[in-house]
C-alpha cells in the first residue's frame, strides 16, 4: 500500500541523502519525494510516498525517527490531510481538438501556461487521483509529455513538536560544577 | 580565556576531554598534521597494521569496558577499509567514534589523491557521521559524536575531518553542551506497561528470561539478575548477552538459537510468558519466526523503539534503559508476589512454577551440551572445556567467526559480563585477533585468550606485529581443524558434501611465525598434550601463539536449519547406516 510521511528535518548536508538511503537500506520504495525549506529556514518538510506492507508503516516511521537530522515523522495516510500535486502537462494536438482541450483543461481547474500552434502547456494541481485522470483525458486529444512534482502533504491536526534540550559535555559539566 | 591552536590539537583536546587514553590508528597523507600532534601527546597512539584492526581493536576496547573505542585512518584506503568494522560495531551496538582525514575542501569532487566520498559511504555503515569543512564545527562535531557514539543504542559514529580543519589555525574554546533537537532517547519506559509486565509475569506458569547484548551494554546484570532471581525463572542468553547472568547461576540455561542446547530452545518453544530483554529477535535467535516461542505472551523491554514490533509484536512493548526499567519492574514484582502470597492462585502458580522447573532440568539432562573427548585426536569441545578450566569464568575470550565461536558460546562459562567478546551481528571473520588486542589494552589486568579458526587467523596475521611490539601478553589459541569449517559443515550438510573451496591445505608453522614476529609459539595435536600447552601458554609473561590442531571433520551440534523452528534441532551427526552385504 502507499504511505504517506510527511518529515521535518534539519537543513543540513547530507540530511536528504540519510532519508533516500534509510529508505533503500530497508527494502522500501520510492514512490515519491519532494522536499523544501520551511519558514524556518534551518528545517526542511519533506513528503515521501513509499510503497509498503501495511504491517510495515509503523516500522518506517520508527526507523526514520531515529535520523538524527529528522525532528519529527508522521504517517499521514490515515490521519486527517491534505495531499496534493502539481502536473505539468505538455500536448501537441491538431487545429481542430484546441478547444476541446481548453475545455477539458478548465474542468480539471487547469491554467495554460504557454500556447503555440503545435498546442498548450497545462499546469493542474489536485489530488493525485485526479491528476491521473487528467493525463488520461489530454493522452486521448494527443502526444503528452508530463511532469508529476509528486505529492505534498499537510496535516490537519497540529502535532505537537517535541525537542531534546542541550545535553553539557563532560567540560560542561565541568564548568557547571565551578559555578555551584 | 581561549588559546591559539591547530585544529589538530584541538581534535586531540577534545578527545582529552572526552576521557580517550587510547586511540587505534595508521596514519597516512592527510592525517600528517594529527600525527604531528600524536608525537608528543599523552594519549597513547597504537598501530595497527590495517585499519580494519584498528576498527575491530576500538571494538574490543569498547566491548571490554563500555568505554568509547577511538579508531583513526587517513582518507580513501584508510577510510575505506574502516568500514567492515564500522558495520560491525553498528550490528552489535558497539560504541566507537572513527575519525578519517579528508583531502583539503577546496579539492574535494575532484577525484584527488586518495580522496573518497567517506561520509557517503559510511552513512550506511554508523549511527551518525560528520564532515567537518570549517575549523569553528570541528569541537562540536567530536563531542556529538561522543554523545552519539553511547548514548541510547550504542554504535558507530564517524568523523571526516578535511586537512586544512586539521592544518589551521583557530581559537579552542571548550564545548559545554552538544544540542541535537531531533535526538530522542528513551530511557525510564511507560509506568504502566511495566505495571502490566510485572502482572503478567508474576501470572506466569512458565515464565522464560530471553537477555541478550542490552543488558552488556546498560550494565544491567544485577538488575537482571535480581529479576531472575525474583521471578525465579529459567533464563536464556543470546550469543552477545553471554555474561549478563553468570554462566554459573542455577537459573541459567545457555545460549538458545541455531546452535543453542535443547533445553534452551525448548525452554522457548514451550514457555507462555517470555521476558525479552535487550534482544532484537535476531533470526539466529528465533529460527522460522511464525513458530518462535508460539505458547508465550511476549514483554520486549528495548531502548531502540524499533526494535520492538520489528519481528514479534509483544503484549507488553517497553521502550526504554533495561537499567531503569528492571528496578521499577522489581519493584512491582515484589509488591504482586507479596500481596497475593498464599491465595490459592498462587499456590496453583507455584505448583505450576515446579513442574515447569522439572521439565527443564529434564531438558538439560536429556541432551546436555558436551565435551566428548578423544585418546586420538583433539576434540574441539575438549580444547573449550581446557580454556575453561583454565579460565574458571574469569579470563576475557576474543573469538572469530565460524565453529569455534559457537563450540566457544556453548562451552566455556563467564562469570561476568565483558569478557566473551565476539562479533554477533556482522560476523565479520579476522576480528577476534584485533579485538583482543583492543581489549588487553582496555584490561591489561586480564587474561585475554584469542580464539580463532585457521580460517580468521590468516585474515588476521598482520597484527602479530602489533602484538608482538606491545608486548601484549595474549595468549592465541588456534582452532585448527585445516577448514573453513562452518562453510564446510554446511556444504556437508546441505550440499550433498561437496566441499568447494574450504579447504585450508596451507598453514604456516606456528613455532616459526611466532619466532618471526620475536615470540613464542607451537603446535600441538595429542590430546595428552592440550592441558599441558595451554598452561605453558598463560604460564609465559609475552604473547603465545598455539596452534591446536583439532579433529577436522566435527560439526556444531545441536543445529536449527535455516528456516527451521528452533525446536526442530538436528542434535547430532546422522548415525551410520548399515549396508547390507552383497
Amino acid at each position: 500500500m502507499m504511505q504517506i510521511i510527511s518529515l521535518l528535518l534539519e537543513n543540513k548536508p547530507g540530511a536528504l541523502m540519510r532519508v533516500t538511503g534509510l529508505l533503500t537500506q530497508r527494502g522500501y520504495n520510492i514512490e515519491s519525494l519532494t522536499v523544501a525549506r520551511t519558514l524556518d529556514p534551518a528545517l526542511s518538510r519533506m513528503t515521501i510516498v513509499v510503497d509498503v506492507d501495511a504491517a510495515q508503516r509503523q516500522q518506517v516511521i520508527k526507523q526514520m525517527n531515529k535520523l538524527i537530522n529528522v525532528l519529527q515523522a508522521t504517517d499521514l495516510t490515515e490521519s486527517p490531510a491534505v495531499v496534493r500535486e502539481l502536473v505539468l502537462v505538455r500536448i501537441r494536438t491538431a487545429q481542430e481538438s484546441r478547444t476541446a482541450v481548453l475545455k477539458e483543461a478548465e474542468i480539471f481547474g487547469g491554467r495554460v501556461v504557454d500556447s503555440s500552434t503545435e498546442g498548450f502547456a497545462i499546469e493542474v494541481t489536485g489530488d493525485p487521483e485526479k491528476l491521473g485522470e487528467f493525463i488520461d483525458v489530454m493522452g486521448s486529444y494527443g502526444e503528452v509529455e508530463v511532469t508529476r512534482s509528486g505529492a505534498l502533504a499537510i496535516a490537519l491536526e497540529a502535532r505537537k513538536l517535541k525537542l531534546q534540550p542541550p545535553v553539557p559535555t563532560k567540560a560542561g559539566e565541568v564548568a557547571a560544577a565551578r559555578e555551584r | 580565556m581561549s588559546q591559539l591552536m591547530s585544529g589538530a590539537r584541538m581534535l586531540m583536546e577534545c578527545l582529552a576531554r572526552e576521557g580517550v587514553d587510547c586511540i587505534f590508528g595508521y596514519p597516512g597523507g592527510v592525517t600528517l598534521p594529527l600525527y604531528d600532534v600524536l608525537y608528543d601527546h599523552h594519549i597513547r597512539h597504537v598501530l595497527v597494521r590495517h585499519e580494519e584492526n584498528a576498527a575491530f581493536a576500538a571494538e574490543g576496547y569498547a566491548r571490554a569496558t563500555g568505554k568509547v573505542g577511538v579508531c583513526c585512518a587517513t582518507s580513501g584506503p584508510g577510510a575505506t577499509n574502516l568500514t567492515t568494522g564500522l558495520v560491525d560495531a553498528m550490528m552489535d551496538s558497539i560504541p566507537i567514534v572513527a575519525i578519517t582525514g579528508q583531502v583539503p575542501t577546496r579539492l574535494i569532487g575532484s577525484d584527488a589523491f586518495q580522496e573518497a566520498d567517506t561520509f557517503g559511504i559510511t552513512r550506511s555503515c554508523t549511527k551518525h557521521n560528520y564532515l567537518v569543512k570549517r575549523l569553528e564545527d570541528l569541537g562540536q562535531a567530536i563531542h556529538e559524536a561522543f554523545y552519539v557514539a553511547a548514548s541510547g543504542r550504542p554504535g558507530p559514529v564517524l568523523v571526516d575531518i578535511t586537512k586544512d580543519v586539521l592544518q589551521g589555525q583557530g581559537h579552542y574554546q571548550p564545548v559545554t553542551s552538544v544540542h541535537l533537537p531531533g535526538y530522542k532517547v528513551f530511557t525510564e519506559g511507560h509506568t504502566g506497561q511495566i505495571r502490566r509486565a510485572a502482572q503478567l509475569i508474576n501470572e506466569a506458569e512458565r515464565p522464560l528470561i530471553y537477555g541478550g547484548g542490552g543488558i552488556i551494554a546498560a550494565g544491567a546484570s544485577a538488575e537482571l539478575r535480581e529479576t531472575v532471581e525474583l521471578a525465579d525463572s529459567p533464563a536464556v542468553m543470546t550469543l552477545m548477552g553471554l555474561g549478563g547472568l553468570p554462566s554459573g547461576h542455577s537459573n541459567f540455561i545457555s545460549m538458545p538459537g541455531m546452535h543453542g542446547s535443547y533445553a534452551a530452545n525448548m525452554a522457548l518453544s514451550n514457555c507462555d510468558v517470555l521476558i525479552a530483554l535487550g534482544v532484537r529477535f535476531d533470526d539466529r535467535v528465533t529460527g522460522r519466526l511464525a513458530a518462535f516461542a508460539p505458547h508465550a505472551k511476549v514483554v520486549h523491554v528495548d531502548i531502540d523503539p524499533a526494535e520492538i514490533g520489528k519481528n514479534r509484536a509483544p503484549e507488553v512493548p517497553i521502550v526504554g534503559d533495561v537499567k531503569r526499567v528492571l528496578p521499577k519492574l522489581n519493584r512491582l514484582l515484589a509488591e504482586f508476589q507479596k500481596s497475593d502470597a498464599g491465595s490459592p492462585a498462587a499456590e496453583k502458580r507455584s505448583a505450576a512454577r515446579r513442574a515447569w522447573w522439572h521439565q527443564v532440568r529434564s531438558w538439560k539432562e536429556q541432551h546436555p551440551l558436551s565435551s566428548p573427548v578423544s585418546d586420538t585426536e583433539i576434540k574441539p569441545q575438549h580444547l573449550m572445556a581446557e580454556i575453561d578450566r583454565l579460565s574458571g569464568g574469569e579470563a576475557i575470550v576474543t573469538s572469530d567467526v565460524g565453529q569455534h565461536q559457537m563450540w566457544a558460546a556453548q562451552l566455556i562459562r563467564f562469570g561476568a559480563p565483558r569478557l566473551w567478546i565476539n562479533s554477533g551481528g556482522l560476523g565479520s571473520m579476522g576480528f577476534g585477533l584485533p579485538a583482543a588486542i583492543g581489549a588487553q589494552y582496555a584490561r591489561p589486568d586480564k587474561l585475554v585468550f584469542s580464539l580463532v579458526g585457521d580460517g580468521g587467523f590468516q585474515m588476521s596475521v598482520p597484527e602479530l606485529a602489533t602484538i608482538s611490539s606491545g608486548g601484549l601478553p595474549i595468549k592465541i589459541v588456534i582452532m585448527n581443524n585445516g577448514y573453513l569449517g562452518m562453510v564446510r559443515q554446511w556444504q556437508t550438510l546441505f550440499y550433498n558434501n561437496r566441499l568447494s573451496a574450504v579447504e585450508l591445505d596451507c598453514f604456516p608453522d606456528a613455532e616459526k611465525l611466532a619466532g618471526a614476529y620475536g615470540f613464542k609459539g607451537r603446535s600441538i595435536e595429542k590430546p595428552s598434550e592440550l592441558r599441558a600447552a595451554l598452561e605453558e601458554a598463560v604460564r609465559e609473561p609475552g604473547p603465545y601463539l598455539l596452534n591446536v590442531k583439532v579433529s577436522p571433520t566435527d560439526n556444531v551440534y545441536p543445529m536449527v536449519p535455516a528456516g527451521g523452528a528452533i525446536h526442530e534441532m538436528v542434535l547430532g551427526p546422522p548415525e551410520p547406516v548399515a549396508v547390507p552385504a552383497k
